[in-house]
Parts: C-alpha cells; structure tokens; sequence
C-alpha cells in the first residue's frame, strides 16, 4: 500500500506481503487464475438537460462470456451514477464503498451528493493502491452545480469531459462520438448518440457483447432504463419449447430428510426488564 | 501493436513558464496518454494552486493531480494562518518537499508559477527527484527536449507581457510539432499584479511549420460549418 508521507498511518487493505512469491511462482510455470473482467465498452455525454450514461452487458472471464447480461451502470447516489470497466470484482466494490461513503456524508451533512464528492473518493481510493485496484470508471451525475461527467484511471488519475468513453471498446466508441457529438444535444438525440456509440463497441469490440443499457440523469430525476437495446437476440430457438419430462432424466441416489414443521417455544419465559 | 489502455494515464506533454516584465506566462499542451492511444485531447495541465499561484504538471497524470490536490489543501490552510496571499516560493516549496519526500513513488516534473507582492513573477522548476530552482523561464516535459535550442536564441530578459505570451505560444506550437506525446490545443496563463488571464488557442491559429500542411476537411471546420460556435469547452 502507497504510504505517503503526509498521510497518517493506514488501517488495513491489501497486504502486498505475498506478491514476491507469486512473482516467483509465475516464473516457476503457475499460472494465475483468471479474473472475471468487464471487456467493456461504457460511455457518458453531457447533454442539455444533464448527463446520459451507456454500458453494454458482456463480462468475461478470458475468451469465455461468463454473464451476457451484466449491469455495469452501478448506482452511487440518487442522482450520480457510474459507469465501470476493468476487474468487475473492483468496480463492484469500489462503487459500492464509495457510494456508502457517500450516503453517511449525506446523512452528515444533509445535503443532496456531488459528483465532485464522489470523484475525490474514488481517485483517492484508487491512487491509494497506486493501480492494484483495476477500475476504470465513467462517473456522471448532476447536482446542485450542474451535470457533470468525470472519467477516472486505476492509478487514480481523473478527466473531465463533455464526452467520454472507456473499456476495451473505447475507441470504437470514441469514434462515433468525435464525429456526431455536439453541445446542446436534447434527450432522444443523446441516448440515440449512446445507443450508437455502444453498439459499434458491440459490433466492432470481442470483449463488448449482447445489450445496450442506458442511463439519464437530469435535475431532479433519473431514468435507469435496463436492455434499452437489444441488439443481439437468440437465433435458432427451438419453436416447440423445451420439455423435460419425468423419465428422461437418470435418477442417480434418492435422499428424503423430513424438515421439522414447528420449533417448540420454551415454557417460562422470562419478561424484559428495564 | 496493440493499444494497451491498461497503461497509466502520462501526460507527454510540453510545458513552459516564463518570467515577464511584471508578472509570469504559463503555458503548456493539451494531450493526455494511455500508451499510444490520447484518453484526453483537450486536458488542462495548468492547475490552480492559489489565487496567484499556478502549476504545470507533466509525468504521471495521477502523481501530479494528487499532489497538486495536497499541495492547493496545505496552501489553503497557510494562507488563512498567514494572514495574506501566499508568495510564490512557499507553493513551489511545499510541491518541492512532496516531491522529494515521495520520490520513490512518485514520477512527475512541474513548473510552479505565479505573481507575489514581495517578488513579483517567479518560475520555480521541480523536476523529477524534488530538486527546486528557480529560473527566469522553464521548459518541462518529454516536448521540451525540442526546445532548449529555440530559448537559447529566442529568449530576452524584461519582454512585455505581449511578447512573452507569443514566445510561449510559439515554442508550445514548435514542441507539438515534434513530439507525438504532446497535441490539442496550446494553453496560456497568464499571472501578474492585476490578476490572472487564462487563453486558449486552436490549432488553426497556430502557424505551420517545415512540412506541415493546411488542414483539409478538419473537424475544426466541420463543427464551425454547423451548430455550435465553440466546440469543446472545459
């Protein structure tokens, strides 16, 4: 863990004490289990009301598509939103930590979250682990100030755009948005624009697949809207339907344990007292 | 090749400050890298420390965002106990002696400048490692190996504020055109007495150099042709 000498000595969190020997295993011919990653393309615009944020729904685990339908737009606050690429592991946990950091600052202070608060968690969480922590997020919301969009690297560093993109289908996705994005987009024209940006990540990208998810936020109100697209339907589905009928499967061992139908309550029963 | 989008974020980058009669001009790039692919092509490398104090950074863009960040927190607190604006020499010192305590973990070079009522304008380098020292003008970033030759020749004591503002937007434009990790636009700080300017100017202002030719069919033109005036704003 990076110890900065202005810092107060950390509590806790990843213990580098084993890299040394899994260097030396690697070099040994063990291989290191693979991780599930979010191939990825995930994209956010500023629009004219607020800020839209698109993701597509593929997480792989190497060349394997271990979820093809994932959500990668993960809640923060009521009006903030992020978007995650990288280890899915640490997205996952690194938006959820910070989007209860930022619920217990809300109770402290009693007002609405800013993006702005959350960009300063996360950038100080992930500089903290100098790039161990493999996320890279697009993070969009509006408050009080306006919208914001923000893009945040594993080692911490943060941009802020009026366009973005990350993931492995980032530059396909960059591409349709540094040719048909303007300011002052209204709301269809943005998520058209989203849509578009993450379909060709689809298309164009292995590690981006299946569904485009949406989300727009504006002043006062957010719109998750699940499989906005669907891209990528099932082809060759069997139209007699699928029946499994009693037989057809091998009944390898039988094993029946009655489950207890009432618990007995103690007779005397003790009252509360103060 | 791949484009590795793992890598961290670096920033190229070119950056210059120089001293004026009266005050200071800042001025880097634009471009911001991941490998070989640009995550941002419009990025702001001049970084507000204080009112009258500002910061080039280059290297690492994590490193330098994050230090910049304690440094603005430690400046914000010593001005209030100082009781007036903080001069110029402390904020580079207080960037200096980060840098130096943290130098194993750190990779970053910057350029602090800025206008105090004791000094006037100063430009305090702190390259890698935390060395500090103060020069009349500044050049950092893998864009400036291009430009120790053109500041020999073109650099003058006591210029006008007008004239140092053209020499930094000149020597940004010259880097830019030879260094592939520095691009976008050239921006310009400009700190004195009176206050602090900031301005940004496109490529198509800029003048073309040995082989370069006239933008045909640039986005530039496309975005001026249709909607809206400015095309991107930060």
């Amino acid at each position: 863990m990076a110890r900065f000498a202005a810092d107060a000595p950390t509590r806790g969190g990843f213990s580098f004490d084993l890299c040394q020997r899994n260097e030396m295993l690697l070099k040994k011919g063990n291989q290191l289990p693979t991780f599930r990653k979010t191939g990825t393309t995930i994209v956010g615009l500023v629009f004219e009301d607020g800020v839209i944020l698109g993701a597509d729904t593929r997480a792989t685990e190497g060349p394997i598509v271990a979820d093809k339908n994932c959500e990668k737009i993960h809640y923060m606050a009521p009006n903030i939103y992020c978007c995650g690429a990288g280890t899915a592991a640490d997205t996952e946990a690194v938006t959820d930590m910070v989007s209860s950091q930022l619920q217990l600052h809300r109770y402290a202070t009693g007002r609405e979250s800013r993006v702005i608060t959350a960009l300063t968690l996360l950038k100080s969480h992930l500089f903290s682990y100098q790039g161990h922590v493999s996320a890279a997020l697009v993070l969009g919301g509006v408050d009080i100030t306006g919208p914001h969009l923000h893009t945040v690297y594993p080692h911490g560093s943060t941009d802020t755009l009026p366009f973005a993109t990350m993931g492995s289908g980032s530059l396909a996705a960059m591409a349709v948005f540094e040719s048909k994005f303007r300011e002052g987009l209204t709301r269809d024209e943005g998520i058209k624009l989203v849509s578009e940006a993450i379909c060709s990540g689809i298309f164009n990208d292995l590690g981006s697949g299946s569904n485009v998810d949406v989300c727009v936020i504006t002043r006062g109100q957010t719109e998750y809207l699940r499989n906005h697209q669907l891209p990528n339907p099932r082809t060759y589905v069997s139209s007699r339907g699928y029946n499994f009928l009693k037989g057809h499967t091998e009944v390898l061992s039988t094993k029946i344990t009655p489950l207890k139908s009432k618990v007995e309550a103690a007779a005397e029963v003790d009252a509360m007292e103060e | 090749m791949d484009i590795d989008l793992s890598a961290p974020h670096s920033m190229g980058t070119t950056i210059i400050g120089v001293t004026y009669n009266g005050g200071v001009v800042l001025g880097a790039d634009s471009r911001t890298s991941t490998g070989m692919y640009v995550a941002n092509r419009a990025s702001d490398k001049i970084t507000q420390l204080t009112d009258n104090v500002y910061i080039c950074r280059s290297g690492s863009a994590a490193d330098s965002q994050v230090i910049s960040d304690y440094v603005r927190y430690f400046l914000h607190q010593h001005t209030i106990q100082l009781g007036q604006p903080a001069t110029v020499k402390v904020a580079a010192n207080l960037v200096r002696l980060l840098s130096y305590q943290n130098k194993n973990m750190l990779q970053m070079g910057v350029i602090v400048g800025g206008w105090d009522k004791y000094e006037g304008g100063k430009i305090y380098s702190v390259p890698l490692g935390g060395t500090i020292l103060k020069q009349p003008f500044a050049i950092g970033g893998s864009g400036s190996t291009y430009l120790y030759g053109f500041f020999d020749q073109a650099w003058k004591e006591g210029m006008s504020k007008d004239e140092a503002e053209k020499l930094v937007v000149k020597a940004v434009s010259l880097a830019i055109a030879r260094d592939g990790a520095s691009g976008g636009v050239v921006r310009t700080v400009t700190i004195n007495a009176d206050g602090v300017t900031k301005n940004f100017y496109t490529g198509d202002s800029l003048p073309l150099w040995h082989e370069e030719l006239e933008p045909h069919n640039s986005l530039l033109d496309i975005l001026l042709a249709s909607s809206s005036p400015e095309p991107m704003s930060t």
